[in-house]
C-alpha cells in the first residue's frame, strides 16, 4: 500500500527532496507549530499531546478521579472512566472492592462478563444464577453467581429501571443485517468481537465468551415465555452498584440490546467507577437473606481459606 | 448403552433409514456428530426425564450452541417445534421438526456439584451432575470446563411466573415421549442423561433414554 502511494506522491525516490508537505498534507498533525521531519522533532511532536482530556478515556491515575463518590478517600479509588458507546473496557478487582456503573445519558446498555481473576476457568454463569436464586430477574439485593457455586458479584444499589439476562449479544452477522455491518472498526460494534479483543488481553478466547448480562435495558418474559421490551425505562444518571465478592475480571462492552426496536445503533456512554472497600461481613443482609444465597457466600468464603 | 430393550415402551418410527439406534443408561453422557440433513430423535422412555443437552459446530466447536441467541432469535423463552437451535455466530445448528412434549427449556442450565451445594446443601456435593458428564466426555475431544456453556434441557418444565419466580417444577413428558432434532450442519451432540435426584426435573429417579438418528 506505501508503494503505491509513494510511487503517486514521487516518493518512491528516498531522499528525494523534503517530503514534510505530503506527509503532512494527509490531515492536521496535533500540534501544527513542531515540525515531525525529524526523530527529535517527531519526539517532542508526540510528548507535547500529553495532558489532554478525551471525552472517553479513564482517569489515570484513579486517585484523581473527577467524580470521587462522598465518603471515598483518594488513595482507595481504584477506577474511573467513560466508556464510549461501541466499545468495551475490562479489568481486574479485587474481593470487597465497590464497582458503580452509572447511565451517563439515560440510554446506555451495558453487557457484562465477569470471571474469577485466579482461575478464569470459573465465570459467570445466568442459568444457576436465574435457577438458584428462584427469579429472572436481577435487582436490588441479587448475586451473580459462577459455575462453580459461589459468588462474583452482589447487586447492592439499584435506581435502574431493570435489566436482562436471558437475550443474546450482538454478533457481526446480526450487526451487519442490523445496521449494515458490525464490524469493530466501523460504526456498528458488535458485542461479541468487542469481548474477543478484551478477552484475549486477559490470556482469554473466543470459547470464553458465555452469556452476558444485558444491564440498563429491560425485559419481562410474558406468561406465554415471549420478550416483553421495557428498555426505555431506565433514568439518565440510573445506577447500578456492585460488590465484588471475589478477585475478579470484569469485562463489559457498550452496545445496543438485540432486542432495542430503534433501526439506528443508538447508546449512550456509561460510567464505571470503582473503589477499595471491606469483604462483606457475616451477618450481611444479603448474605442471609435466603438459604441459597447464604451457602454461596459460603462457598466463597471457603475459596478464600487457603 | 445397549440395545434397545423390547420391553420399553413402543415409539413411532421416525421416517428415513435408521443409522443409529442405542440406549443411554440413566446417568450416562453420549456424545456424537450428526450430520447436516440428519435426524436425532430422543425418546424420554419412561417418562419426566431430562435430557441436557450442548451443540457444537462439528468442523469448530468454538461456534456453539447459544441458549441466549436461541431465545432472542425466536422471541420466546420456551423450545418448541419449529424452534432453531442458534449459535453463538447466529448460525442454525439444528431444528426442532417435531416433539409431542408441549415445550422444552433452556433456561435452567446444567446441574453441578457446585449449584447443587447451594440449591440444596452442602451434603449433596458429592454428587453426581451433568456438568460432570459433559466435562469427561468434553475431555475425550480436546474440550473442557470452559467449552461447557448454558444447554438446552429436554424434556423439562422450568415456568416463568409473572414476578420473575421462576424453577424446575414436575415433568410434562409422558413416557415414550420424544423430540426430533434436524442437523443444519454437521453438530456435535453432547448429552447427559440427567442424574439429578433432587428435584422433580427426572421424577426423583433418573432413567434410560433412547437415541435414534435417521438420515433421509
Amino acid at each position: 500500500m506505501n508503494n503505491s502511494r509513494h510511487a503517486l506522491t514521487g516518493l518512491a525516490a528516498v531522499g528525494d527532496g523534503d517530503r514534510s508537505f505530503e506527509v503532512a498534507s494527509k490531515g492536521t498533525r496535533a500540534v501544527e507549530s513542531i515540525s515531525t521531519a525529524t526523530t527529535h522533532g517527531a519526539r517532542d511532536h508526540a510528548r507535547s499531546q500529553a495532558g489532554q482530556r478525551a471525552e472517553f478515556q479513564p482517569t489515570i491515575p484513579a486517585a484523581a478521579a473527577l467524580d470521587r463518590p462522598p465518603g471515598v478517600a483518594a488513595e482507595d479509588m481504584l477506577w474511573e472512566e467513560t466508556v464510549e458507546p461501541g466499545n468495551y473496557t475490562a479489568r481486574v478487582l479485587p474481593r470487597g472492592a465497590d464497582l458503580r456503573l452509572t447511565d451517563l445519558a439515560g440510554d446506555t446498555c451495558v453487557q457484562l462478563l465477569v470471571f474469577n481473576a485466579a482461575a478464569t476457568a470459573e465465570r459467570l454463569n445466568l442459568p444457576d444464577t436465574v435457577k438458584i436464586q428462584w427469579q429472572a430477574y436481577l435487582g436490588r439485593g441479587a448475586l451473580l453467581l459462577s459455575d462453580m457455586g459461589r459468588v462474583l458479584l452482589s447487586v447492592r444499589e439499584d435506581t435502574t429501571a431493570g435489566h436482562d439476562l436471558f437475550n443474546a449479544m450482538s454478533n457481526q452477522a446480526r450487526n451487519d443485517a442490523r445496521y449494515g455491518s458490525g464490524s469493530v472498526h466501523g460504526a456498528a460494534p458488535n458485542a461479541r468481537d468487542r469481548f474477543a479483543v478484551a478477552l484475549s488481553k486477559f490470556g482469554l478466547s473466543r470459547r470464553d465468551i458465555g452469556p452476558a448480562a444485558n444491564l440498563f435495558k429491560k425485559v419481562i418474559v410474558a406468561g406465554d415465555g415471549s420478550f416483553t421490551w421495557h428498555g426505555d425505562e431506565s433514568p439518565a444518571g440510573g445506577q447500578l452498584l456492585l460488590r465484588c465478592e471475589m478477585d475478579v475480571l470484569v469485562a463489559l462492552t457498550v452496545t445496543p440490546h438485540v432486542l432495542d426496536p430503534r433501526s439506528e445503533y443508538t447508546v449512550t456512554p456509561l460510567g464505571v467507577t470503582a473503589w477499595r472497600g471491606a469483604v462483606t461481613a457475616g451477618d450481611d443482609p444479603v448474605r442471609l437473606s435466603t438459604p441459597e444465597r447464604t451457602r454461596a457466600f459460603e462457598n466463597t468464603e471457603d475459596w478464600y481459606l487457603s | 448403552m445397549s440395545t434397545p430393550d423390547v420391553s420399553t415402551p413402543d415409539v413411532s418410527t421416525p421416517a428415513g433409514r435408521i443409522v443409529y439406534d442405542e440406549v443411554v443408561a440413566a446417568r450416562a453422557p453420549w456424545s456424537r456428530v450428526v450430520k447436516a440433513g440428519e435426524t436425532l430423535r430422543i425418546v424420554d422412555l419412561e417418562g419426566n426425564q431430562a435430557v441436557d443437552c450442548i451443540l457444537y459446530r462439528a468442523d469448530d466447536p468454538v461456534e456453539r450452541y447459544s441458549a441466549a441467541d436461541t431465545m432472542t432469535g425466536q422471541n420466546n423463552v420456551y423450545l418448541v417445534t419449529g424452534t432453531r437451535l442458534l449459535s453463538n455466530e447466529g448460525n442454525a445448528l439444528m431444528t426442532i421438526t417435531g416433539t409431542t412434549v408441549e415445550r422444552h427449556d433452556t433456561v435452567g442450565g446444567a446441574c453441578s456439584r457446585e449449584s447443587n451445594s447451594l440449591r440444596y446443601g452442602h451434603h449433596t456435593r458429592a454428587q453426581h451432575a451433568c456438568v460432570e458428564n459433559f466435562v469427561h466426555d468434553n475431555a475425550r475431544r480436546g474440550m473442557g470446563k470452559r467449552d461447557v456453556v448454558p444447554n438446552i434441557n429436554w424434556f423439562m418444565n422450568v415456568p416463568v411466573e409473572a414476578d420473575g419466580s421462576l424453577g424446575i417444577v414436575d415433568g410434562i413428558s409422558p413416557p415414550g415421549g420424544w423430540v426430533d432434532l434436524r442437523a443444519e450442519i454437521d453438530t456435535l451432540v453432547a448429552i447427559s442423561n440427567c442424574p439429578q435426584i433432587n428435584n422433580p426435573c427426572n421424577g426423583f429417579n433418573p432413567t434410560p433414554v433412547r437415541l435414534i438418528i435417521t438420515a433421509p
